[in-house]
């Protein structure tokens, strides 16, 4: 990524978030949701403009399941592992993908297009098995409707 | 008999309990939402009105209400729900809250999960900026300024904890802070803060526009008013249900129709307790079996073990890291379960993890430590043999 480019993000979410050490977490968001992933020049970049120490920044990057420190697909696919989505058999759901994708679960693919990874509860327990692929939901899951879904995402 | 209840999903007239909050004190707000003895919806079961009178108490120019939207507990969905539907309550229940004590600004930590419901939050905010609902000198009262804005979680369960949301709402990791002080003394930015979740406000228009005695009338001497439930497993009817506090699981059980092979029924969600059918009896609310809504029922094709392992697994991903006796503590109590998969696990297992659970509870630093040791012991006591034998493999139905 060219720094340049980079730099005018940071410009412009500075504009709006603020430069307090308050404003941070919603920066290392909207950079997230931008690049799909910190990497270490974005830690360092975010680090040098609100004046903190690129460990600082790290340390809450690396606290939060929805930030990335290291590259994953461009689509993240989150397959809901809390107990209500089990019981309507998330499992099969998993088996089904990751098939699909040729991937175990954790793992990105080749083309850097899917990772496939857990969540815990996404608040669709009465209308389970459940995922999120980036940041939208779906829910009343079965194999070949998530396959499709997922498909969808180019 | 424990009555159905519709109270938070009932019709209301925005700005009507703001309008009449704005005709009494401060003070008197904090009085009536008192009286009405209003206890947290999250979990905690800590009284509302005391948790106002404190932040009002201390003196500051920069105060602040926070709406806990970071539901997380594992079985529960009812706040996005509320969010979604009755956005305009639970503003005005902050905007109450920031008349009573002071503030005059409010946020909306939403989790990260339900990023999808913030535009449409925005939308309502606006326009409930456009009726003088919130904003500048509000209702017309001189001086009085609220202003509500939307921050995001970024995935992690422990931010629900009050004290480590105010560590995320300044961009920290969320690790738990030490109490005291307590938020209402030293909150966000080391100011004034209340943090109600986002049910508890849900009532507060009702309670100021029908008063503390109509409130009182629902639920138990301890546990007043209604509850929500959120209803998942296995049963016909699951989804958000609204009844009085006091209810028996059995009541709960025959409305949800659940399974009639119902053999356990956890209440609270992974961090609340697992109750089998000799506690069917048994009420919920404060003083009974105590819940933050989660409600998930497991038939008896269900291996309790691997129930067990789920919820453990969970902690042992969630558990902040920052106190020795949550962050190992989840550790060992997961690998001393999977000794029952491995064909390693005895009796002695089990006693040396109700050991652990004991010193995790005492030790542990915030809530959720100290409440993880609860399923585990609900579970390992009521369900023995199934713990011994591991459920008999690894499959969820038998």
């Amino acid at each position: 990524m060219l720094r340049e480019t980079l730099l005018r993000k940071l410009d412009h979410l500075i504009e709006f978030h603020g430069k307090a050490r308050e404003s941070v977490l919603p920066v290392l968001q909207d950079l997230q949701a931008t690049y799909g992933y910190l990497g270490e020049e974005t830690i360092n970049e975010v680090a040098r403009t609100f004046g903190i120490s690129q460990t600082e920044v790290f340390s809450v990057a690396s606290f939060y399941h929805f930030l990335n420190t290291k590259e994953k697909g461009k689509y993240v696919i989150r397959i809901c592992r809390t107990i209500s989505c089990e019981l309507r058999d998330k499992a099969n759901i998993l088996r089904a993908l990751e098939s699909e994708l040729g991937i175990r679960m954790g793992e990105t693919t080749h083309d850097k297009k899917y990772s496939l990874d857990y969540a815990n509860c996404m608040g669709m327990c009465d209308r389970g098995p459940s995922m999120m692929v980036n940041d939208d939901l779906y829910a009343d899951l079965t194999p070949s409707k998530a396959v499709d879904i997922v498909l969808s995402y180019r | 008999m424990a009555r159905k209840i519709d109270v938070v999903f009932s019709d209301f007239q925005p700005g009507s309990a703001l309008r009449a909050a704005l005709g009494m004190t401060p003070t008197s707000v904090i009085e009536l939402v008192t009286k009405s003895k209003l206890r947290g919806r999250g979990g905690a079961g800590f009284p509302t009105g005391l948790k106002w009178d404190a932040a009002r108490s201390h003196r500051s120019d920069d105060k602040f209400i926070i709406c806990n939207a970071d539901e997380g507990e594992p079985g529960t969905f009812k706040d996005k729900n509320i969010l979604e539907k009755q956005t305009a309550k639970v503003i005005e229940g902050m905007a109450i809250g920031a008349y009573a004590i002071g503030a005059s600004k409010g946020f909306i930590y939403l989790r990260g999960e339900y990023k999808y419901l913030v535009k449409d939050l925005m939308k309502k905010i606006e326009e409930l900026k456009s009726q003088n609902l919130i904003g500048k000198d509000i209702c017309r009262e001189k001086g009085f300024c609220f202003d509500v804005d939307i921050k995001l979680g970024s995935g992690s369960y422990v931010c629900g904890e009050e004290t480590a949301l105010i560590e995320s709402l300044e961009s920290k990791r969320g690790e738990p802070r030490n109490k005291p002080p307590y938020p209402a003394e030293a909150g966000y930015l080391g100011q004034p803060t209340v943090v109600n979740n986002v049910e508890t406000l849900s009532f507060i228009p009702h309670i100021l526009l029908n008063g503390a005695e109509w409130f009182q009338q629902f639920g138990t001497e301890k546990s007043t008013g209604s509850k929500l439930f959120s209803v998942s497993g296995d049963c016909r009817k699951p989804g958000i249900y609204e009844f009085e506090f006091g209810i028996t699981i059995r009541e709960l059980l025959k409305e949800i129709d659940a399974d009639p092979d119902t053999k356990a029924v956890q209440i609270g969600g992974a961090s609340g307790f697992c109750a089998c059918s000799d506690d069917f009896d048994k009420p919920i609310c404060f003083e009974g079996i105590p819940t933050g809504g989660s409600i998930i029922v497991f038939n008896k094709s269900r291996s309790m073990f691997m129930v067990l392992k789920n919820f453990v697994e969970f902690f042992q991903e969630e558990s902040c890291g920052q106190c020795v006796p949550c962050r190992e503590g989840c550790s060992r109590m997961l690998e001393g379960i999977e000794k029952f998969e491995q064909g390693r696990g005895s009796s002695k297992t089990i006693n040396d993890l109700l050991e652990l659970s004991t010193t995790m509870s005492l030790a542990s630093k915030c809530g959720f430590g100290q409440s993880v040791p609860n399923s585990f012991r609900t579970i390992a006591s009521k369900f023995k043999d199934e713990i011994l034998s591991a459920g008999g493999g690894e499959v969820w139905r038998s």
